[in-house]
């Protein structure tokens, strides 16, 4: 530890809302600090009082937030004591903020360039004209392809990768010297995210700025940060090192979360996923006992009478738990001793559930006057464009790529949500016309969808009882008294208690309503189960729960499963085979274990090597992240549509042929003009190297 | 944004055709022979029939409609029935009186009615806010001609401001007419306030909660930059087009402020061509009002895709 004082100095902070009229306690007593050049991660689920952290660093807690007690020493500056008029000249100047969701963090109706030289001519005292001309350098520092465009542009002109470097070059435009990251990657695609982390680590390392980098993200946090802080209900649980957190993490909170993300590579045959049960507890008035003993395996009696401190347990790693002596040991621990495997079924007869032949998604846009005049075919956007997929009885295939690849097209194409503009979907021995209105009730009884958001997929005004009647009635043909007498045994199998059924949605956690959607969609014994991303709007200790499910239910009832995700680890968990999309075309389609043990195709490799891990001492990759944004589906480059970004572009040939397909000894299939033995050999190099 | 005014203006001009179609079949069926109408009970068949060939009555009915189209176009719109003049005359002054009232609550009333709206927004659930919104709220209730009549006497009978009859004369110009403006013109407002506050209040408050203005306080800028520069454009976009719209409201649909105060304009006008049974003016009033409210929308379309860039660059 060095001597010179933290940039950011907080003693036994606590932060409470009011909420009609009641005082909620957000985050208690909290201590953190933060030296020069140092990248401090904070880590928590929702609800954990990370973001509420973040903003009362600043002050900027809205008219129903207010620090209840302790101190905020900025560079030795009271955050605490000063009026609005002096915070801001602290805001923007001296700590800044990279907001999540950059696209509604910018203002949509001002050009990109006059919004960063506002806070130049605010606090560096430039005129306009100097200030767009420092805006410019700062886009180039952040590495924007082509800053006088980005410049003169609206938000929604730019990507959001792009949108958020321009947030990146504003908070950095006066050289502050704390940067507030809260939750800058989240939403963006890895290979973005990627790239996002990279300019951080080489701008911070350069000016030696202090960074609080708030996130959810356990793996982010690993290659970003030099320290972490675990927060849970408000309360900070541990803090250490990176790499000791990692490796030794003291608190069973911390040590769950580890072990509830699967790791890339970790198969669903290896491990079941450790859930931590339970869930965060709503703000509220928080008792003198440990908060996180109700979720805890490991807690005694003590820890429901009494609040454990912080204590250190190491230099540097402290640890509030009252076991933590015996968890350093290695005598106790949350990871369940013997962990009940799953038996994972065969692949089966070989018995083909879904079939699809050069399936193709276009949307037609609409036809613009010049164009109607000159009589010129309206523009497609090409969302799918010729798919052959083939998936087996009981497998699981999972889909992956960034935003734009056409995953979400394909999936919403098979079960009718989307029209197919051509090609076959083959259902077991059904051919599936385009739309959903034209399929009958017995071909959709077969094929059902998880959506991403459960929130948005329970009707709020319908108890639980009766969204898990209605497949029942409307697909099954039951009369409601059937149906209803079915709902105890949905609610059993996604293992929810049977008072369940007269609730309402908003009675729910995120993982409850889930748990639900999954409910509905088994009612019907489907054939294939669709999920699409089921797992990205929950918190980490509860994904592993609904992965679990997944796993479970696909044992019992020998469903196919189509998985979507924009986690790569999640797809390689649960998945036997991944198909890797880009730009509505598949690139690579091969077995699960082997493509992320060498993945062969260039694009599957970026994809790869963009994730962070959560192990620190892993090599950082040292490829450079994909440059550059998935192209436009109006107009997809000729050739192999991922040339322009291929960092083994072989040339003329990937501009002006299309690749043909090639395929292993194994039937890995790849979509690439390289030949598939120097894609191997170049794999099997870079292991032993 | 070319392209899209463009396209803005055909749909204004295909409306248009539409609706003049729609009022030339309505008046075709209505009851009543035009002829018999015209000249009067005594009027002998030969005569009736000599007036049916003069006008064209005879024609069969798309030629008639294209003649009484062209005619409208080239700003000839008859006679009228009862004053026995010609219609264009006397609806464009009357059209110049309503424009003139317009006017006057559009840059003087609507403006503060806004200015309310965004303090009772900046500072809501204060002790302004309330004020505000109750104030306004309770006015919206009551209908014109009593706020009408309340206005009369407090501004001139009780104070002697400003006259209570507004009966302009032919002709006068903005500057003369001024004064017997004010009275009508404050009662167009509060028709309009509460709507226009309520819907200001709300685009501040939902703006002022995007994560943008957050990212445009944290960086340091001034609360009134903040504001101004940020928040403000955002949050009266709809305001804005709806007041654009309401402009159509102004030019026809004053008809009870017009006549509690005994002004001259377009609402009056068609009053009293419905009580005359008046066709052809009542033909050409319909023709100007729908044509004032199509404007005003393109005009809304304009303002909005101009402030929305992301309506005026896709």
């Amino acid at each position: 530890m060095s001597d010179s004082p933290p940039v950011l100095d907080i003693t036994s902070l606590t932060v409470a809302y009011e909420n009609e009229d009641v005082w909620q306690t957000a985050v208690r007593d909290l201590d953190l600090r933060i030296e020069a050049g140092q990248t401090y991660g904070l880590v928590g689920e929702s609800g954990s009082g990370k973001t509420t952290v973040a903003l009362a660093v600043m002050r900027y807690l809205g008219s129903s937030g207010r620090i209840v007690s302790g101190s905020i020493l900025f560079n030795g500056l009271d955050m605490v004591a000063l009026k609005e008029e002096e915070l801001r000249g602290v805001w923007g100047k001296e700590i800044a903020l990279v907001p999540q969701n950059p696209q509604s963090a910018l203002n949509p109706s001002m050009r990109v360039g006059e919004q960063i030289a506002e806070i130049l001519r605010r606090h560096a005292g430039l005129d306009r004209r100097e200030a767009m001309a420092r805006a410019e350098e700062l886009l180039c520092m952040v590495r924007v392809p082509d800053p006088q465009r980005v410049l003169h542009s609206y938000t929604h002109q730019i990507s959001g990768g792009m949108q958020q470097r321009v947030l990146i070059a504003m908070a950095l435009s006066t050289e502050p010297a704390l940067l507030i990251l809260d939750e800058p990657t989240t939403g963006l695609d890895v290979t973005t995210q990627a790239a996002i982390l990279d300019l951080f680590r080489e701008i911070t390392a350069e000016r030696q700025t202090a960074v609080l980098y708030v996130t959810h993200n356990l793996g982010v946090v690993s290659a970003l940060c030099d320290r972490v802080a675990v927060l849970y209900a408000g309360e900070l649980v541990e803090d250490a090192r990176v790499g000791e957190l990692f490796h030794f993490p003291y608190h069973p909170y911390t040590e769950g979360l580890l072990d509830s993300i699967p790791q890339i590579g970790q198969k669903k045959t290896e491990a079941i996923l450790h859930a931590i049960p339970g869930q965060i507890p709503p703000l509220g008035e928080r008792l003198e006992v440990c908060v996180f003993a109700p979720r805890c395996a490991l807690a005694i009696e003590e820890c429901s009478t009494q609040r454990p401190d912080l204590e250190t347990a190491a230099s540097d790693h402290q640890v509030r738990c009252y076991r933590w002596r015996e968890i350093s040991r290695g005598e106790i621990t949350t990871h369940q001793s013997a962990p009940d495997l799953i038996p994972v079924q065969s692949p089966g007869d070989g018995e083909t559930v879904l079939l699809t032949e050069d399936l193709k998604v276009y949307y037609g846009l609409r036809r613009s006057l010049t164009e109607m005049l000159r009589r010129q075919p309206g523009r497609v956007v090409k969302a799918v464009d010729g798919v052959d997929l083939t998936l087996g009885k009981a497998r699981t295939l999972g889909i992956v790529g960034e935003s734009g690849s056409g995953k979400t097209t394909l999936a919403r194409a098979v079960v009718g949500l989307a029209e197919k503009t051509d090609g076959e979907i083959q259902l077991l021995d059904m051919q599936l016309p385009a739309g959903l209105s034209s399929r009958t009730l017995d071909t959709l009884r077969h094929v059902q969808y998880v959506f991403q958001n459960p929130d948005d997929a329970l009707n709020p005004h319908m108890t639980i009882g009766q969204t898990l009647q209605r497949p029942f009635i409307s697909l099954l043909g039951m009369s409601s008294k059937e149906a209803a007498g079915q709902v105890s045994e949905m609610l059993r199998i996604v293992r929810l208690p049977k008072s369940y059924a007269d609730r309402y949605p908003n009675q729910l956690s995120g993982g409850e309503k889930q748990r639900v959607a999954i409910a509905r969609a088994f009612a019907t014994s489907p054939d294939l189960l669709i999920a699409d991303e089921p797992v990205s709007a929950l918190d980490v200790s509860v994904q592993a729960s609904i992965l679990n499910l997944l796993n479970d239910l696909q044992n019992e009832t020998r469903n196919s499963l189509i998985l979507i995700s924009h986690d790569l680890a999640v797809v390689g968990y649960l998945a036997d085979q991944v198909a890797v999309m880009y730009l509505g075309q598949i690139m690579e389609i091969s077995d699960a274990a082997r493509i992320f043990e060498a993945p062969m195709h260039p694009y599957t490799e970026a994809l790869l090597a963009a994730i962070p891990t959560i192990d620190p001492d892993s090599a950082v990759s040292h490829q450079e992240p994909l440059q550059g944004d998935v192209p436009s589906q109006i107009d997809p480059p000729s050739g192999c549509p991922f040339h322009p970004r291929c960092p083994r572009d072989l040339g003329d040939i990937c501009r002006t042929e299309e690749p043909v397909w090639q395929e292993n000894e194994f039937g890995d299939r790849i979509y690439c003009h390289i030949p598939l033995g120097e894609l191997q050999s170049v794999q099997q190099m870079l292991k032993e190297a | 944004m070319a392209r899209y005014v463009t396209r803005r203006v055909l749909f204004l001009l295909l409306t248009l055709l539409l609706t003049s179609l729609i009022i030339f079949t309505v008046t075709q069926y209505l009851p009543g022979d035009v002829a018999r109408i015209v000249l009067g009970r005594e009027a002998g068949e030969e005569q009736l029939q000599a007036y049916r060939e003069e006008f064209g009555l005879n024609d069969p009915l798309p030629v008639q409609y294209l003649n009484w189209l062209t005619n409208f176009v080239n700003g000839d719109w008859g006679i009228s029935y009862s004053t026995r003049t010609e219609i264009f005359p006397l609806v464009m002054e009357r059209l110049h009186n309503s424009l003139m009232l317009a006017a006057l609550t559009m840059f003087i009333g609507v403006p503060l009615a806004v200015l309310l709206g965004v303090i009772a927004g900046l500072k809501e659930d204060s002790r302004w806010d309330n004020l505000i919104s109750i104030s306004s709220l309770s006015v919206v209730g009551l209908p014109e001609f009593v706020t009408g009549i309340i206005l009369i006497e407090i501004f001139a009978r009780k104070l002697g401001w400003f006259p209570a009859n507004s009966s302009i004369e032919p002709g006068s110009t903005f500057m003369e007419a001024l004064p017997m403006l004010v009275l009508p013109a404050m009662a167009a407002t509060l028709v309009l306030l509460a709507y226009i506050v309520r819907l200001t209040r709300a685009g501040v408050v939902e703006e002022l909660r995007e994560p943008y203005v957050r990212t445009a306080e944290l960086k340091g800028l001034s609360k009134s930059s903040v504001v101004f520069k940020h928040v403000l454009r955002n949050a009266l976009m709809p305001t804005i087009t709806i007041v654009a719209i309401s402009f159509g409201w102004m030019i026809s649909g004053l008809i009870v402020v017009e006549n509690v105060f005994n002004y001259p304009g377009v609402g009056r006008l068609m009053v009293f061509a419905i009580d005359r049974r008046d066709l052809p003016l009542l033909q050409a009033l319909t023709m100007v009002t729908v044509l004032g409210f199509a404007l005003a929308n393109l005009l809304a379309d304009i303002l909005y895709a101009y402030l929305d860039p992301r309506i005026r660059l896709s």
